[in-house]
């Protein structure tokens, strides 16, 4: 199961990154959510999978799953979450402002003489 | 256990979230920032005098026990630094009083800057290593409302690299905690650090050098060492001077804590690799840093290239981990906080009355404006390391603890770095402070008075830090004790 999982996850970082290189801003934020799918699969697949049983008191088993990475992507989800909601408005606004969404086009050279 | 040290995290958090409902009027979000950020500053100082009386303070959160629950830990580090951030966000914040403009205050600018304070003197305090990321987080969040904050096309375009270098910063952030959780299987930095050292006395695994490699890249992302510094000039160049001010005090110099803490915890034991990969590295950051410094006409550009050459600056001192050094890093550090949150105010103010921030188009201020000046040729040479200033006596100890680990190339770099610094800086001095008085179209706009507090307390500040070194020092090297000896840390969190 360890080992379907980290093919996953590669094959997730590996378009994340195609993604991300690309130059259409839309293209890069899908990248950026699809990379942080792919660490959340990780720190769920480095506790353990399928180590026991649910972690409550009652269940008398001999082993139990680790709670705690669930908890964890729990966490880091709600701030992906976040995260790519600000990016698509900033994404959206800037196309409105900037007239474009290629980043080849937003190089600055301010303050370059 | 004292509730005492969550008070900075607490302070700015209440306020920030009060001040969203007041956005209506401006004079009161003004008086409920100044006052908080006041407060915040005596509680910070308030820590640092308990924290020396009765040494390390710690605080397990919902009463969990110390490896199971999220702790927080300041030690004289954390706490010299959630003292320092204070005080530069109440200085940054009277300066934004007159220099931020109205529009921006009433769209929620002061919450932003106080849940900023939240995220730094959070990632300062906390002894957990996935509570940390979370408070990154909080600070990365706020930054990214305070670089958007306005509008204008290049915020928007900056912001745009800015997120997305931090985004990608975050999920390797997240990758590492979830390697090293997979190896130790604890979250708890002290608890952490007693795992490794049992791995690594056993035998020397190369996992532990790929996880300080990883952490390596994501906290250098964050506080822009030398190959990874790419996205800093562009993105800190676009927001106005006090934005300017708390990203370049406050945000490197969260990533270079996070380097300084995770290293003296974790990788010291570690086999030479990563020592050697972060002197290299931070030599190179000096070098980096000094080239732009000394390439650019445009004066922002020249104090955020000045960043990074004190990022590498610190970072030397670090990497050699003798106590000379990490005394002398600790000292920089927190001199450099102060002296570059001072700088950016008075660019800022410099840029305001010019109108550009095109160097060759400014001159003769010092007739006009002769406090301006003299408070900006003060924090030239306080930058530079001229005794008896402040930066004098942490780049001495830094030199000093090189020479004594026999990395004179290192040191001689740094000694050579600080000369060229002052080169980068005086030319800001040259050209737009001496020279032929000119008339500016903006000058008059310019509420120059009420905007020279701020700076003028912040430079007056580092005088007394550099002049008074006798009397801080004591408190530094208890700092730096802490990071030479990760059992005081380790005691003070996992033996109470």
């Amino acid at each position: 199961m360890e080992i379907l999982m980290a093919f996953i996850i590669g094959i997730l970082f590996m378009s994340a990154t195609y993604l991300m290189l690309s130059r259409s801003i839309v293209r890069i934020i899908i990248g950026t959510t699809v990379l942080s799918h792919g660490a959340h699969l990780l720190i769920l697949t480095m506790g353990g999978l399928k180590g026991g049983s649910a972690p409550l008191v009652g269940e008398n088993a001999s082993a139990y799953t680790d709670p705690l990475p669930q908890a964890l992507i729990l966490t880091a989800i709600v701030i992906a979450f976040g995260v790519t909601a600000l990016f698509l408005v900033l994404g959206y606004r800037s196309y409105k402002e900037l007239g474009t969404d290629n980043m080849e086009k937003l190089r600055g050279t301010e303050g370059n003489d | 256990m004292i509730n005492f040290l969550i008070l900075p995290i607490l302070i700015p958090l209440i306020t920030g979230v009060l001040l969203i409902f007041a956005n209506k009027s401006i004079k009161l979000q003004r008086w409920i920032a100044g006052l908080s950020a006041f407060l915040t500053v005596i509680v910070a100082a308030l820590l640092v005098q308990k924290v020396r009386n009765d040494g390390v303070q710690t605080l397990n959160l919902s009463n969990w026990d110390a490896p199971f629950g999220i702790t927080l830990v300041s030690d004289m580090f954390s706490a010299l630094l959630v003292l320092t951030t204070s005080i530069v966000a109440l200085a940054c914040v009277i300066y934004s009083f007159k220099g931020i403009g109205e529009d921006r205050e009433k769209f929620h600018y002061y919450s932003a800057v106080n849940f900023l304070i939240v995220g730094v003197n959070g990632a300062f305090t906390t002894g957990d290593i996935f509570n940390l990321f979370v408070f990154f987080e909080v600070m990365l969040m706020s930054s990214y409302v305070l670089i958007i904050l306005g509008g204008t096309k290049i915020q928007l375009r900056e912001s745009i690299k800015y997120i997305l270098v931090n985004v990608i910063s975050s999920a390797l952030f997240v990758i590492s905690i979830a390697y090293l959780y997979s190896v130790v299987g604890t979250l708890n930095i002290a608890h952490i650090s007693v795992r490794l050292s049992e791995i690594s006395g056993v035998s020397q695994p190369g996992i532990i050098t790929v996880l300080g490699v990883l952490f390596l890249i994501v906290f250098g992302l964050k506080g822009a060492i030398f190959p990874l510094y790419f996205w800093l000039p562009g993105s800190y160049y676009a927001p106005p001077a006090p934005v300017m001010a708390l990203f370049g005090a406050l945000l490197t110099k969260v990533g270079v804590y996070s380097i300084t803490r995770t290293y003296s915890m974790f990788f010291y034991q570690e086999s030479g690799f990563i020592q050697q990969l972060l002197i290299i590295l931070a030599i190179l950051t000096v070098i980096a840093g000094i080239i732009g410094a000394l390439a650019y006409w445009d004066v922002k550009k020249i104090v955020i290239y000045n960043i990074i050459v004190a990022v590498g600056v610190i970072l030397f001192g670090v990497a050699t981990m003798n106590i000379d050094a990490l005394t002398g890093s600790v000292f920089y550090l927190i001199h450099d906080m102060i002296i570059k949150a001072a700088l950016f105010l008075l660019v800022g103010l410099m840029a305001a009355i010019a109108g550009t921030s095109n160097l060759r188009s400014m001159g003769g201020m010092i007739k006009r404006y002769p406090g301006l000046g003299w408070t900006f040729f003060l924090a030239a040479l306080a930058l530079s390391g001229i005794p008896p200033l402040s930066g004098f006596v942490g780049k001495l100890l830094i030199v000093q603890g090189g020479f004594s680990s026999e990395h004179y190339w290192g040191a001689a770099i740094v000694l050579i770095s600080s000369l060229l610094v002052l080169i980068s800086i005086m030319k800001i001095f040259i050209n737009g402070i001496w020279g032929k008085p000119r008339s500016f179209e903006t000058e008059n706009s310019v509420p120059y008075r009420k905007l020279m507090i701020a700076p003028v307390m912040l430079v007056v500040l580092s005088i007394f830090y550099g002049v008074g070194a006798d009397f801080v020092y004591p408190y530094i090297s208890q700092a730096a004790e802490t990071l030479t000896n990760a059992n005081i840390y380790i005691d003070a969190v996992l033996k109470e």
